[in-house]
């Protein structure tokens, strides 16, 4: 690293030396100083819009805000004066008068920075009063709610749709007191070119973005007799649920959530890994086909349900690239209610799939019309996030923390460390690599890390040689990043044979229904990281790490699908996709 | 085109022209110049033009040119005609009057008298700089409207057009041209003053090879038309101004931002840049040297906040235009990133003039600080309604009093307004005040892009500050949180004081939000938002008062705090005011003592201007 010039300045008196890109509030935290912030979040949205990071510097004019003012040689920062903290409260009072300030059922009560801030500034009288500029909710998306009530305009949504996503689906409409977040024509974000990924969700400090909550569904099948209520939990709900309940970011909760979810009433609680391992052989053999068959290459990986929808609104001509494999809870639900039902003895009309997952986008997957077997039934019935799951354990007055570990159920319950990293980006590619690599050479190879697939980057390439032949490999996550290597592939300009896409920057470990994480934590803790890092430790610690190597995965295939890619095997574990229009007004 | 082809042009032009300015032009020619500005141009110029030439063809009658102009300045009296070189100024103009004027103005000689214009002491005036509303004005900016027509750029080039432009190239170094313009003195005309020559400085330490130049012509204050008419009357003016620029700072591309609801300068920026590209002003080897540069016009949409420079290079972007956190400045990180530079109409207007005449002419003008003249479009509660321009440190008495000819109606003058909805309101013991940057900013207000609304008793200075609150709270931009919510919160405390709700606690919560409003919010636009409202609780805080305690309205403008009565001593029963009243709020039979219903009335102030005997107030 080279080494970045350092400038002295003094912060509430205390002598700081940082490096001289930092920003006054990067500094102001390094002297353990905290400034309030609302609109910030790092290096997404920086646009000193809401006005709580201000401060006074000597010599600067006005209250500059720190989030966005870059520290410099000699300068005299105050973060706590009379005048400061006057106007940190006169701002949230601006806020609060237009806002619902309905906290006791909001989603985000105990959870929003802005009730937080109020907290602090021991806000109880609110001296303006007056008309609301918008008050409407859209809630017509299968996934997420947008509720104008309590937006504050902070635009960190917008910046992360616009800036991290590449997509712009929200953006600022209007002007002077009638600014709002809205959608093109201010349609729903059912019905223009949102991807449901709800990364916005994740950004947002307030309750004005929040998942659709399917858990009331999921409670009323728990109690009705006559439900049979299968959960599943994918990969990287285990690796973050913890942090619902105060345990450090990057714990695998994965045994307290099982006796978590049976304590819930669940029937049988199985894990969406094997599910994953499925997708894996399926995959694996589908990409061995197009390549040994020529056909369609690159072959995408088709897991991510946000990147399906970003596909068929954008590159409608390109979805021969898609694998045609369901994602791993479609194919573990569209197993359930075939194979399971009929070895359990259970009428499949009586079974409720339940899909754990750390994804919004999930939900209207499980909607969408392919995703139904031929009686009519659902693959999956509900799908609830990783923060629905752990509302639904504290309403049940479960002390997660301090819960004994157990295991998922028998028959379904053994899944391979491949099938755990696909939460991490670059895992789903990883463990197709180790199956197709078995499966093209025939015999069990031992080097099975694929590292140059894992870690942060948005695109990461790699060569991997397979049976003599050299096969190109690309990982994606980020759409901004995915609409690069897709621009490619339109144009026939791709070198690639193979592509993972997931759509949240990190994968599913950042997926838009894992715990929200506040601006200052996003700021200073390396949050996928320490999720990954749980992952992988989990695959490391596997012993069968290879899908195709997974007993009761070839167990089921013997029983009922027969091959890998069998005929049955598409029918229930395949689907299609079809263009759909931008904007559906 | 090279420099000796346009000298021709302009010898050929000028001597064409020369009647234009020199009243004892000696040749029989006569031109008839009708102002089509958008004042007059909406009240028919354009029909007027047309009706003149058709006469003039029908009659066969040579020696008469019928041109469109520019702006004249004096609004009030449009559409206006002037015969030159007598330089005959006719006032109200209509297509029916053309007929007589040829007959017996062009063909007789004889001035008709019905459409000369009286000044405001009564006076009858023959030519324009008889007028009082000219004496004391100086035109630099707007030398050319009124004189040329800017659809015709040949007759730009005939008054020094380009003159400028072609002693840059061939005379001065990229430095010299900056050093003029620092030492001229001038300062940016679009309200904060920054020093021009400085701003075009900053440029030349930047090295990136690509840099623009941007015009600033988004004039969006409410009653303010100073950019309008220039780009009307003088399109030219401001191409080679940015050319030089171009010059000066290494720019090869400009823009103009112009407000959509501006067609006629659209139009007239439209061809003149078409025009200035097929005489070699504009495109590559400008003048047959290595320099090369051109001008696109970005149309606005008529948001407010485009005016502030940086939501401006935003809106170009074809993003929403909001403002940019500055710094960096545009003169680091402008139009997509790179070095621009961005003046407004105005400023630009006074470049060429200064190339010309030099650095001590310009700085000869004006005050220690302010330099040059300033344009006004003077507003309002005053007789002459129109464009002025000025040498700084003249007072507003003398631009209300002497050049816009006092208060109508022998109402009493209450308070100037500069600087539009961030400017503030002066009162009369500020009257003298000479008008620089730093003058008006001591007394609460600023210079504003030139907005200069006169107001007299009649108008509340809460609702006053009222007005311009709602102007802001539908013209912010929403970004920062002082600005979108805090201004809606003070238009609705100055509506329940207006209302009669208002409270002593209303008055210290809008006193306080108005601070901080205008330390926290994010640009400029923020900054000086409630300054109507701090301007008027300084100057005329026992409006405020009165309104929130004796729930009275001295100005009776708020009309819930207004009574309208019949005074029965002086009351004829004409019954005059009971036939008007357009709710039938008036009671009473003809002959006898009327009075008003005050639960139907709702103060329209119809009956008090139809009573003769001044019974009803």
């Amino acid at each position: 690293m080279s080494e970045e010039k350092l400038v002295n300045l003094t912060i509430d008196g205390i002598q700081v030396s940082v490096p001289e890109s930092y920003t006054v509030l990067e500094a102001a935290r390094k002297a353990n100083i905290e400034i309030p912030t609302l609109c910030y979040l790092k290096e997404i949205n920086e646009i000193g819009a809401c006005r709580m990071c201000l401060v006074e510097i000597e010599g600067m004019r006005g209250l500059p805000t720190s989030c966005i003012t870059k520290v410099a040689e000699g300068m005299v920062v105050h973060t706590h004066t009379d005048k400061v903290m006057k106007t940190r409260r006169t701002v949230l009072e601006l806020l609060l008068s237009n806002h619902d300030k309905d906290c006791l059922t909001c989603r985000r009560n105990g959870s929003c920075e802005l009730q937080k801030l109020c907290e602090k500034f021991n806000i109880h009288d609110i001296r303006f009063k007056g008309e609301r500029s918008r008050t409407d909710t859209d809630d017509l998306s299968p996934s997420i709610v947008r509720d104008n009530g309590k937006c504050i305009l902070c635009r960190r949504c917008t910046a992360t749709c616009k800036n991290v996503q590449n997509i712009c689906a929200i953006e600022t409409i209007n002007r002077g007191y009638e600014s709002c977040i809205g959608t093109a024509c201010d349609k729903s974000l059912n019905d223009v070119d949102c991807i449901l990924c709800g990364q916005c969700i994740e950004s947002c400090p307030t309750g004005a973005l929040h998942e659709k909550d399917d858990s009331e569904k999921v409670w009323e099948a728990i109690h009705d007799p006559e439900k049979y209520v299968i959960v599943q939990t994918a990969p990287a709900v285990r690796v973050a649920i913890g942090e619902e309940f105060g345990m450090p970011i990057g714990t695998n909760a994965k045994g307290k959530m099982v006796t978590a979810l049976k304590r819930l009433g669940f029937d049988k609680v199985f894990d969406t890994n094997t599910g994953a391992d499925f997708t894996i052989v399926e995959e694996a053999t589908e990409f061995v086909d197009r390549l040994t068959n020529g056909g369609v290459l690159p072959m995408i990986t088709s897991c991510c349900p946000s990147w399906i929808r970003f596909a068929e609104l954008n590159y409608p001509d390109d979805l021969g690239h898609l694998s045609s494999c369901k994602s791993p809870h479609q194919m573990f639900g569209a197993i359930l209610k075939s194979y399971y039902a009929n070895k359990a003895g259970i009428d499949p009309n009586k079974i409720v799939t339940v899909s754990v997952m750390p994804c919004v986008a999930k939900k209207y997957e499980a909607t969408r019309e392919e995703m139904e077997n031929e009686n009519g039934l659902r693959d999956v019935d509900y799908v609830i996030s990783t923060r629905e799951l752990a509302r639904m354990i504290k309403q049940n007055d479960i002390d997660f923390a301090n819960l004994e570990d157990s295991e998922f159920e028998d028959p379904m319950g053994e899944a391979t460390g491949a099938a755990a990293i696909f939460g991490a980006t670059g895992g789903v590619m990883e463990a197709a690599l180790r199956t197709a690599a078995d499966l093209v050479e025939g015999r069990d190879i031992q080097e099975i890390n694929y590292e140059a697939v894992r870690g942060e980057k948005g695109i990461k390439e790699t060569t991997v040689t397979v049976n003599g032949k050299e096969i190109r490999i690309c990982v994606v996550s980020g759409i901004k990043n995915v609409r690069k290597v897709m621009d490619e592939v339109h144009e026939g300009k791709s070198n690639y044979d193979f592509i993972e896409v997931m759509t949240c920057p990190g994968g599913c470990i950042m997926g838009g229904g894992q715990p929200i994480k506040n601006s200052k934590t996003r700021a200073t803790v390396d949050v996928r990281k320490l999720r990954a890092d749980a992952i992988y430790d989990i695959d490391e610690k596997s012993t069968i790490r290879k899908s195709h190597q997974n007993p009761q995965v070839n167990k089921i295939y013997e029983e009922f699908f027969g091959q890998y890619g069998s005929s049955l095997a598409h029918k229930y574990l395949h689907t299609h996709y079809s263009p759909k229009q931008k904007y559906r007004f | 085109m090279t420099i000796e082809e346009i000298e021709n042009i302009r010898k050929r032009k000028r001597a064409e022209l020369d009647l234009r300015v020199n009243s004892n032009y000696p040749g029989v020619e006569r031109h008839i110049l009708i102002c089509h500005g958008t004042g007059c141009t909406s009240s028919k110029s354009p029909k007027i033009l047309e009706e003149f030439n058709r006469i003039i063809k029908e009659r066969n009658i040579e020696n008469v040119r019928v041109i469109m102009t520019g702006c004249f300045g004096l609004c009030s009296k449009g559409p206006i005609v002037i015969i030159r070189p007598d330089d005959t100024f006719y006032s109200m103009v209509t297509p029916a009057d053309c007929e007589e004027i040829i007959d017996k103005h062009i063909m007789k000689g004889e001035v008709v008298d019905r459409l000369l214009c009286k000044d405001v002491d009564g006076t009858i005036v023959h030519r324009l700089d008889e007028l009082n509303f000219y004496k004391k004005q100086k035109r630099i900016a707007l030398h050319n409207c009124g004189v040329i027509n800017p659809e015709d750029i040949e007759e730009y080039i005939a008054f020094d057009g380009y003159k400028a432009l072609a002693k840059v190239l061939t005379e001065m170094s990229q430095d010299d041209v900056i050093n003029v313009i620092t030492d001229s003195g001038l300062r940016g005309r679009g309200g904060a003053g920054f020093p021009t020559g400085k701003k075009w400085s900053f440029m030349k330490t930047e090295t990136d090879p690509v840099k623009y130049v941007v015009c600033n012509a988004d004039e969006g204050d409410p009653g303010a038309f100073m950019d309008r008419s220039i780009l009307e009357g003088d399109p030219n003016n401001i191409l080679e101004a940015m050319t030089i620029c171009g010059y000066a700072v290494g720019a090869c591309r400009g823009f103009i931002y112009v407000r959509a609801e501006y067609p006629i300068a659209v139009k007239r920026l439209e061809i003149a840049i078409r025009q200035a590209r097929e005489y070699g002003f504009l495109g590559e080897h400008i003048l047959g040297t290595d320099f090369s540069f051109d001008i696109e016009i970005r149309l606005g949409a008529g948001a407010f906040v485009c005016g502030e420079e940086t939501a401006l290079l935003e809106s170009i972007e074809g993003k929403r235009g909001q403002p940019r956190l500055k710094p960096p400045f545009p003169a680091h990180s402008g139009l997509w990133g790179k070095p621009t530079v961005i003046n407004n109409v105005e400023t630009w207007a006074n470049v060429p003039r200064i190339i010309l005449n030099g650095a001590e002419w310009y700085n000869s003008i004006g005050t220690e600080t302010s330099k040059g003249t300033k344009v006004f479009a003077l507003g309002g509660n005053v007789n002459n309604v129109g464009l002025v321009e000025v040498p700084m440190g003249t007072t507003l008495r003398e631009i209300i009093f002497d050049i816009g000819g006092g208060i109508p109606n022998g109402r009493k003058f209450k308070a100037a307004q500069t600087g539009g909805p961030s400017g503030g309101c002066i009162p009369e013991q500020n009257l003298d005040t000479p008008i620089d940057y730093e003058s008006l900013k001591e007394i609460g207000s600023m210079m504003g892009s030139g907005g200069l609304i006169v107001m007299d008793d009649t108008k509340c200075m809460v609702n006053l500050a009222r007005f311009y609150q709602d102007f802001i709270v539908s013209e912010s931009c929403g970004k920062c949180t002082p600005c979108r919510i805090g201004t809606k919160r003070l238009l609705e405390i100055l509506t329940k004081i207006c209302d009669g709700n208002g409270t002593e606690e209303d008055l210290k919560n809008l006193e306080e939000l108005s601070n901080m409003v205008v330390t926290a919010s994010l640009c400029g636009l923020g900054q000086t938002a409630p300054n109507p409202i701090l301007s008027t609780l300084k100057f005329f805080r026992e409006e405020y008062e009165e309104h929130v305690r004796d729930k009275s309205c001295r100005a009776g403008e708020c009309k819930k705090l207004t009574k309208i009565m019949i005074d029965e001593e002086k009351c004829k029963g004409c019954d005059l005011c009971r036939k008007a009243c357009p709710v039938e709020a008036i009671e009473g039979a003809p002959g006898e003592k009327h009075h008003i219903d005050q639960s139907k009335c709702i103060k329209c102030r119809t009956c008090v201007n139809t009573c003769p005997f001044k019974a009803i107030s």
